[in-house]
């Protein structure tokens, strides 16, 4: 049991990882990797709300949308499927969840709540948070793979998007040809990265 | 008025692309672009989303209250990516199967998002019809092309027709199969940004 969770997470956070080999929430990867500080930032806040969202989303399909899944309010519900619904759901529950996080670390944490600051309420559209949830969906996970695979991808994606805002930083003493300056040299550096994460595509779990 | 018109068309195509210089909607430009035929259909699908979107957010421009325009934006999006959805399933249902997530991912593409904030909130729903049109074309344009070379070098086809005869089959192509994962797709659309900034240099950004 514990070595199923463990090998979702290491495939989940390296084989599979959300920005390198999937390219989801490529908009904020690329637009917020100027600064180390603020992809830390950034990271972060991604890791938490993916932590959050995926699981409550996987209650929602399950109890609420799946063919069969209102079979708890009754026996003659049992034949509704709401499954169209799905997308729409997903991203309002993502939206609602990065507010209701918002207001709970703005409430406890107030620390780490200033330390996010902007980026919080940006993840609402970031397509790793809502990509997460519709691979849970299509993969069919219970609930703690679905807690465990948004702990991991989200960890993935905060690893790569620090790594890539550190290398950048480098890149200010290299003389880079004019035409690919920014944007570019940035798209080249992230495949250069993702020639190093397909390493880990080889590893059997 | 003519020209104000065939401005907001033409300008996303090359000066304002919304992938090469706006940087919105890559993840999909990205992931889709493995095979020709996919990306055509996604194309299609983003083309009709970003439209209609345009339109609708700009007929209900005047009676979304700032606060919770977001919300609404996102809701009448992720209506239409479910109608599309649901057309993709009922008659390109193998394709659709492919495209998996990705078409539940037009709902946080940039671009529509972008758009419907950026130029649907302020201009009348004919204009903005035109303006996700445009956008939506300049997003095919660089998809089309890094499909066409990704779909071409990795395994010699287009649209599922061989072009190139494989070494293995006896013929003289070697595919490259780097082009076939992540990786190529990022270099492809490195290069097509820069050609893109050679011939229009005003696009270079300082550091």
């Amino acid at each position: 049991m514990l070595e199923e969770y463990l090998s979702l997470l290491v495939k989940a956070i390296f084989v599979e990882n959300m920005a390198l080999a999937f390219f989801l929430g490529m908009c904020s990867f690329l637009a917020c990797s100027k600064k180390v500080e603020t992809a830390i930032g950034l990271g972060m806040a991604v890791v938490f709300v993916l932590v959050v969202t995926v699981p409550a989303n996987n209650l929602i399909y399950n109890y609420l949308l799946k063919p069969g899944a209102l079979a708890w309010v009754g026996p003659e519900w049992a034949q509704y499927d709401l499954s169209f619904l799905g997308f729409l759901s997903y991203i309002g529950t993502i939206a609602a969840m990065v507010q209701i996080v918002e207001m709970t670390l703005d409430r406890y944490v107030p620390k780490l709540y200033a330390a996010l600051g902007v980026f919080l309420p940006l993840i609402a559209v970031n397509c790793a948070i809502l990509g997460a949830s519709l691979w849970m969906v299509e993969r069919e996970y219970d609930l703690g793979q679905s807690l465990v695979f948004g702990l991991g991808s989200g960890i993935g994606w905060a690893m790569a998007i620090i790594a890539l805002a550190a290398i950048r930083e480098r890149m200010r003493y290299s003389n880079v040809p004019v035409g690919l300056r920014g944007l570019g040299i940035t798209f080249i550096l992230t495949g250069l990265m993702a020639i190093g994460f397909l390493a880990f595509s080889g590893i059997l779990l | 008025m003519a020209e104000m018109k065939s401005k907001v068309l033409l300008d996303p195509l090359f000066n304002n692309n919304p992938i090469a210089l706006q940087v919105l909607g890559i993840c999909s430009a990205l992931a889709v672009t493995t095979k020709m035929e996919v990306t055509l259909v996604m194309c299609v699908a983003v083309i009709a989303v970003i439209s209609l979107s345009n339109f609708s957010v700009s007929l209900l421009r005047n009676h979304i209250p700032p606060s919770i325009r977001i919300i609404v934006q996102l809701t009448i999006i992720a209506s239409l990516v479910i109608v599309t959805d649901q057309i993709l399933k009922a008659y390109v249902y193998e394709t659709s199967k492919q495209l998996s997530v990705f078409v539940g991912l037009i709902i946080t593409n940039c671009i529509v998002m972008g758009r419907a904030e950026a130029f649907a909130m302020q201009n009348g729903p004919f204009l903005s019809l035109i303006d996700g049109l445009g956008n939506g074309i300049g997003y095919s344009i660089i998809l089309l092309g890094t499909a066409f070379i990704r779909e071409l070098l990795a395994s010699g086809k287009l649209f599922g027709v061989e072009i190139f005869q494989l070494v293995h089959e006896g013929g003289w192509y070697t595919p490259n199969g780097l082009m076939g994962l992540s990786p190529g797709a990022f270099f492809i659309i490195g290069i097509f940004i820069w050609i893109l900034r050679v011939f229009k240099p005003d696009q270079v950004e300082e550091e």
